[in-house]
């Protein structure tokens, strides 16, 4: 890598910067290939993993793409389907055929108002955009209580960690039900000192966890936890 | 305008410029990415005594539809100067030239952006001039170029904008103020520092094609330095830690 990342070291570039020979490696998001060097097309931090050099977006909008779990909000309702905000460019549209209910034609209100929070999977995004959600599929289903917190979506990998490693310990430690939106949002439920501390520590992950000891980080959190208790 | 003001000075006897500058020398150039928290992305450029600030909205859904485009996105600049900008008041709002630097812009960054990622989408540029010594529409698109990276728009260099121009029948690099007035000469290019691309280039007044060359050559050098000004302030902004 010549302006780079080397080894575990993260390092900035941004769009337009040659980030080294294309060579025996693939070119992963935010990364196109031009006479074989590898050229930055985003700020963000420059990855390699697996041979796939990669940036990670400092900065950006969220993209469905289907089979996306995302956390949606009722924006507008028809006679027979919901637009629904998934926190992306566009919205979602969820069809009377894909909710979980027998709804009639006219009384798709009755089941979902505006405003109303759903866990929804993305079933269909076409090349223009048009976003099509499921509600039909096993936990999918509409969110009655809890709260629901927003976050960049490029951060959300470090509140699940490798292998949801950091979400299970969220759970654990607060005794919450915690669902993690693809769109950046992220479904929090239990009691509201539960619910309080995953707020700050969810917060706490997204904007520190990329600099910080993640399991240090973590264990402060719990220890306040404890310490409140 | 252009050429017309001969007893006009320009050039001192000592061969350096009215400000000083040799000239090939630019005005002294600082930038800073993400003043506005409200913007998905923002800087802030000062060129001189130019202040110019430009926020970038989305990629957001295209509206109205009309203006939808099926394979890529829209870019949608609106260039706008300050009443308080200039030494005479401006009228405040839309004008024939704001509209032109506008759609100059919004071409000039169509060029740059992987428009094509972002169908029927609209990515919305607000530049807004604070203070104004000539070259506002360079200064507009380097602010828009930082905003742009700053927001996480996929792009293929970050342009650059940048101005040469011609006084007293010497080409100079970023003409200021009474160049520009009394010049006799203007080339405004926008230029991609890494591929040595030219996105968007406009000439007022007359060149011969080696004054041109040698505008060319300056604005060329010029676009690096301030391309690594805004690396910098974009290293400034997230390698402290914030993202």
């Amino acid at each position: 890598m010549s302006q780079g990342q080397s080894g575990a070291e993260q390092r900035l570039v941004t769009p337009g910067m040659a980030v080294g020979p294309s060579t025996g490696k693939r070119a992963g998001s935010g990364i196109v290939a031009a006479n074989d060097t590898f050229i930055a097309t985003q700020l963000g931090w420059l990855r390699e993993r697996n041979s796939t050099v990669s940036v990670d977006p400092i900065n950006a909008a969220y993209m469905p793409r289907s089979g996306d779990l995302v956390v949606a909000t009722v924006a507008e309702v028809r006679n027979n389907l919901w637009f629904m905000d998934i926190n992306g460019s566009f919205q979602g549209l969820l069809p009377m055929s894909l909710a979980p209910w027998k709804v009639e034609f006219g009384a798709a209100r009755q089941h979902m108002d505006v405003g109303d929070v759903v866990l929804a999977r993305v079933q269909e995004v076409d090349e223009c955009h048009n976003v099509v959600l499921t509600m039909k599929g096993v936990g999918l289903r509409r969110l009655n209580q809890g709260a629901v917190e927003t976050l960049p979506v490029q951060h959300i990998d470090r509140i699940r960690g490798d292998n949801n490693e950091n979400l299970q310990r969220l759970r654990e430690a607060c005794d919450c039900r915690i669902m993690v939106g693809e769109n950046g949002r992220v479904w929090i439920d239990g009691s509201l000192d539960g619910i309080r501390w995953a707020r700050k520590a969810i917060h706490a992950l997204a904007s520190t966890g990329h600099r910080t000891d993640v399991n240090e980080l973590l264990t402060t959190l719990e220890n306040e936890l404890k310490g409140d208790a | 305008m252009m050429g017309g003001y001969g007893d006009v000075q320009l050039l001192r006897d000592d061969g350096l410029r009215l400000d000083g500058r040799k000239i090939d020398e630019m005005r002294p150039v600082s930038i800073e990415a993400g003043v506005l928290p409200a913007a998905d992305g923002s800087a802030m450029v000062t060129h001189g005594l130019n202040v110019a600030v430009a926020a970038v909205y989305g990629p957001m859904e295209a509206h109205p539809r009309k203006i939808q485009r099926q394979d890529r996105a829209v870019i949608d600049v609106r260039y706008n100067m300050a009443p308080f900008s200039t030494s005479d008041r401006i009228r405040p709002g839309f004008n024939r030239r704001s509209r032109e630097i506008s759609k100059v812009t919004a071409e000039a960054l169509e060029s740059v952006v992987l428009v094509e990622r972002y169908p029927r989408s609209k990515i919305r540029v607000e530049i807004e001039i604070l203070a104004a010594e000539a070259g506002t529409r360079c200064v507009g698109i380097t602010a828009a170029a930082v905003a742009l990276a700053d927001a996480g728009i996929p792009m293929r260099d970050l342009i650059v904008g940048v101005a040469s121009g011609k006084v007293e029948d010497t080409v100079v690099l970023d003409l200021d103020k009474a160049e520009d007035n009394y010049g006799q000469a203007d080339l405004p290019v926008g230029i991609l520092p890494n591929t040595g691309e030219i996105a968007f280039l406009q000439m007022d007044g007359d060149l011969s094609p080696d004054e041109f060359n040698l505008a060319m050559e300056y604005n060329f050098k010029a676009a690096k330095e301030i391309h690594e000004i805004m690396v910098d302030a974009l290293r400034r902004r997230y390698e402290g830690g914030e993202a």
